[in-house]
């Protein structure tokens, strides 16, 4: 770390608290929590892109994939549903584990052929219909038991801190999956195959009622921190705010936020952490090397696919982990909100505008991007007002272009990528 | 009889939905296939490119709608076709000459221009959302049915009807059009050959004096045309919303890698097959096998493998498994 890179951060901090004092600290600390986890998902594609050169497109399923654990981890179990459908459900999964099972074995065990091709499609088509005859029905049950308010499985009942974890599982597992079929192969197929598992990641959870409630949303997710009414009631944190001479509705809800950014904090600092040690051991090289000539490395003995494919399982797994570290920041689940422009081109354009290859680079463009992403919205309306204040205010088309003005978020992102790919390809911390 | 009607339950449902959204992916597929080919990289933002045409049309067809231009019974769409494609020819040019060809000219990893063509998508994307909106749009005009399902009953005396729309027919017509005429240019002319030679080797085709950028503005002002007309009948036959073409990129991209990338009869190919398995495991068969079985045994169920909302699903399977199985495609395509 340099003055060069010390003041670029500096930057940001700055820009946080002009708002913080302008706007108001809640938002400033709004923003920091989100710059925050902004960093670890730009640390997670990082890792896949920077480290190794693999170009996965399809981090909103992976963040998706953390905020379902979130669900699955903490929410209290729905106990007669449970009683009912549980059953069901379970065999049913494990009927697809088996058919799978026996399918792979086939595929290994006979000699390739007509005979192989034909039991196998035998078994995988019988065991679906196994599979969807054992779910529906249990499915059926579990949706109609309160269905406004829960009608689905629930979760475990675990500490939700316990989910951030289990998030960066289901994501490895995931990513396990499309690697071993998509990389070894052309490079942008791997590309292609991770926006196509994005898109049925969500499509699931859009539709799977009894797993994530669909579009109902699950709210109260329970929280790692204090709650506002909790602190609102509370003798001592009255006390302290009333000698701080701050208000107590205002206070509360700035010490939740101060204590996921806290949380979030030792988080980034855990991933950063070893993320610097490991870019920097033997391994980390190894990496390099495959990024900059796979065909040398190759014949240096370096197993190219399989590298590839750690690398691409510990990305997606610290993308799965802020996932589920978001989800329990709001609280709830939305499926609506994971959109792949919001979630997989913004983070990848944190990484190239940060600095591919650096972590430090990944982390400051995280909170710079961020911050842009929120702000240029009130820039562009505040820009677009005087460049047609000369027009008279009842033009169809000025108001058009002020409702637009929402729209300015992907252009302006666009033009930011496609410059600094042009111009400072290496971005704002270069690799060393 | 049962049988027969079975067979036009079927055909109303599936063969006829399934022939035109396949001639609307294969057109898109091709434009894929085609920049694949010749530049050699995948554009993510076919799917923008395709909407970003069909805009345009929308736009002329709303004026010439407005002045009381209309082909009737034809969509007004149609006449308005030309300027899209012109708008569309314009603008990836334009890209064209301010994005790629500088890193073309650095010979750049293919990775690197499918980054620069995230960034075309973002920006597209937001011109068009600027534009147009992030809503629906709806602009076929003109008559909807050549034949009406009423019709066919009174006609045949069946008890199933069988529809067609006039924008199903036009997709296949104006698909067999475009198709027919791309062929006729890749195999009969000689910008079309250099086209291929190209797109077959670099170095001996610049050896033999063929000049790379003509190959590559011909290629992009073919893939325009491709994407214009299929954006268009997309938006006709069903209707038009800047993210539905986004994800349309999935399918596009499945169909042009069964077929073999870099392969145009197989992105033909590679079309229909997606477009059909589509709807083929999508459609609840509960009418159908209502005909075909004895009436104890007719199905109380909707027998339908998958929900609609899994249709991506179905294009990322058949993806994965020639992934898996044969990476370069039905046809041979590149595959390195």
């Amino acid at each position: 770390m340099n003055y060069r890179n010390i003041s670029l951060f500096a930057v940001v901090f700055v820009f946080l608290i002009i708002v913080g004092f302008y706007q108001s600290w809640n938002v400033a600390f709004g923003l920091l929590n989100l710059c925050l986890l902004s960093a670890i998902m730009s640390l997670g594609v990082n890792i896949q892109w920077g480290y190794a050169g693999l170009f996965s497109i399809g981090t909103v399923g992976f963040v998706a994939l953390g905020g379902v654990a979130a669900v699955l981890t903490s929410m209290p179990p729905v106990e007669e549903a449970w009683r009912t459908g549980g059953a069901g459900v379970l065999t049913a999964l494990i009927a697809a584990i088996i058919t799978i099972v026996i399918a792979i074995q086939l595929w290994k065990r006979l000699a390739s052929g007509t005979v192989r091709n034909v039991l196998m499609i035998i078994v995988l088509i019988s065991g679906f219909f196994i599979f969807r005859g054992l779910l529906d029905p249990a499915t059926a049950i579990i949706e109609k038991i309160n269905p406004a308010g829960t009608g689905y499985l629930g979760g475990l009942g675990l500490p939700v801190i316990f989910s951030w974890l289990v998030g960066g599982l289901f994501a490895a597992g995931a990513a396990w999956v499309i690697g071993k079929v998509s990389l070894g192969l052309r490079s942008d197929y791997l590309a292609i195959a991770t926006l196509g598992i994005a898109e049925i990641i969500i499509a699931v959870i859009k539709n799977e009622d009894w797993l994530t409630r669909g579009v109902k949303n699950v709210t109260g997710i329970p929280r790692p921190t204090a709650y506002e009414v909790d602190l609102q009631k509370n003798e001592a944190f009255i006390n302290n705010v009333n000698w701080l001479g701050m208000e107590v509705v205002e206070a509360s809800s700035l010490y939740v936020k101060f204590s996921y950014g806290i949380l979030f904090v030792i988080v980034l600092a855990i991933i950063l952490w070893l993320s610097e040690k490991a870019l920097n051991s033997p391994w980390g090289r190894m990496m390099r090397a495959i990024r900059d000539n796979e065909d040398a490395a190759s014949a240096m003995g370096k197993d190219v696919t399989k590298r590839h494919l750690q690398v691409f399982i510990l990305g997606s797994a610290v993308c799965g982990i802020a996932g589920a570290m978001m989800t329990s920041l709001d609280g709830m689940l939305t499926p609506q909100s994971y959109q792949p422009l919001r979630f997989t081109f913004l983070i990848w354009v944190m990484v190239i505008v940060g600095g591919s290859g650096n972590n430090w680079g990944a982390v400051l463009g995280g909170f710079l991007l961020w911050f842009f992403w929120i702000e240029v919205e009130p820039i562009g309306h505040w820009l677009l007002s005087i460049l047609t204040s000369g027009l008279p205010n009842d033009l169809p088309f000025k108001e058009h272009l002020l409702e637009s003005a929402a729209h300015m978020r992907l252009i302006t992102m666009g033009a930011i990528l496609l410059l600094t790919l042009r111009f400072a390809p290496r971005g704002l911390i270069p690799e060393k | 009889m049962d049988a027969l009607h079975a067979l036009i339950v079927l055909a109303n449902f599936v063969i006829v939905p399934a022939i035109a959204y396949g001639s609307q992916l294969a057109l898109g597929a091709l434009g894929i296939t085609l920049i694949v080919g010749v530049l050699r990289f995948s554009n993510f933002a076919h799917g923008e490119t395709m909407a970003f045409g069909t805009m345009v049309v929308i736009l002329v067809t709303w004026w010439f709608q407005s002045i009381g231009l209309s082909i009737h019974p034809l969509p007004t769409a149609l006449i308005a076709l030309p300027f899209g494609i012109l708008g569309c020819i314009a603008i990836v040019l334009l890209t064209d000459k301010f994005v790629y060809k500088f890193y073309r000219k650095t010979k750049s990893s293919p990775v690197v221009l499918v980054m620069a063509s995230l960034g075309v998508t973002f920006i597209m994307n937001g011109v068009i959302r600027f534009v147009i909106g992030p809503g629906d749009q709806r602009f076929a005009d003109g008559q909807r049915f050549i034949m009406k399902a009423r019709e066919f009953k009174e006609m045949t005396g069946l008890k199933e009807g069988l529809a067609i729309k006039v924008t199903q027919s036009i997709t296949l017509v104006t698909a067999i059009i475009i198709v027919a005429a791309l062929f006729w240019f890749l195999n009969r002319t000689r910008t079309g050959k250099s086209m291929r030679a190209f797109s077959d080797n670099e170095d001996l085709a610049l050896l033999s004096g063929i000049n790379p950028e003509r190959v590559v503005t011909i290629t992009w002002i073919i893939v325009a045309i491709l994407a214009t007309v299929a954006g268009t009948l997309y938006g006709l036959d069903k209707t038009f919303k800047p993210f539905t073409y986004f994800q349309l990129l999935l399918p596009m991209f499945a169909a042009a890698v069964v077929g073999g990338l870099g392969n145009p009869v197989g992105a033909i190919v590679g079309g229909f097959v997606i477009a059909f398995s589509e709807i083929l495991i999508t459609y609840a068969y509960k009418k159908v096998f209502t005909y075909l079985l004895p009436s104890d045994f007719a199905p109380n169920t909707l027998i339908q493998l998958l929900s609609t909302d899994y249709k991506f699903a179905v294009s990322f399977a058949i993806l994965v498994l020639v992934l898996l199985f044969r990476p370069t495609g039905l046809f041979k395509g590149q595959s390195t």
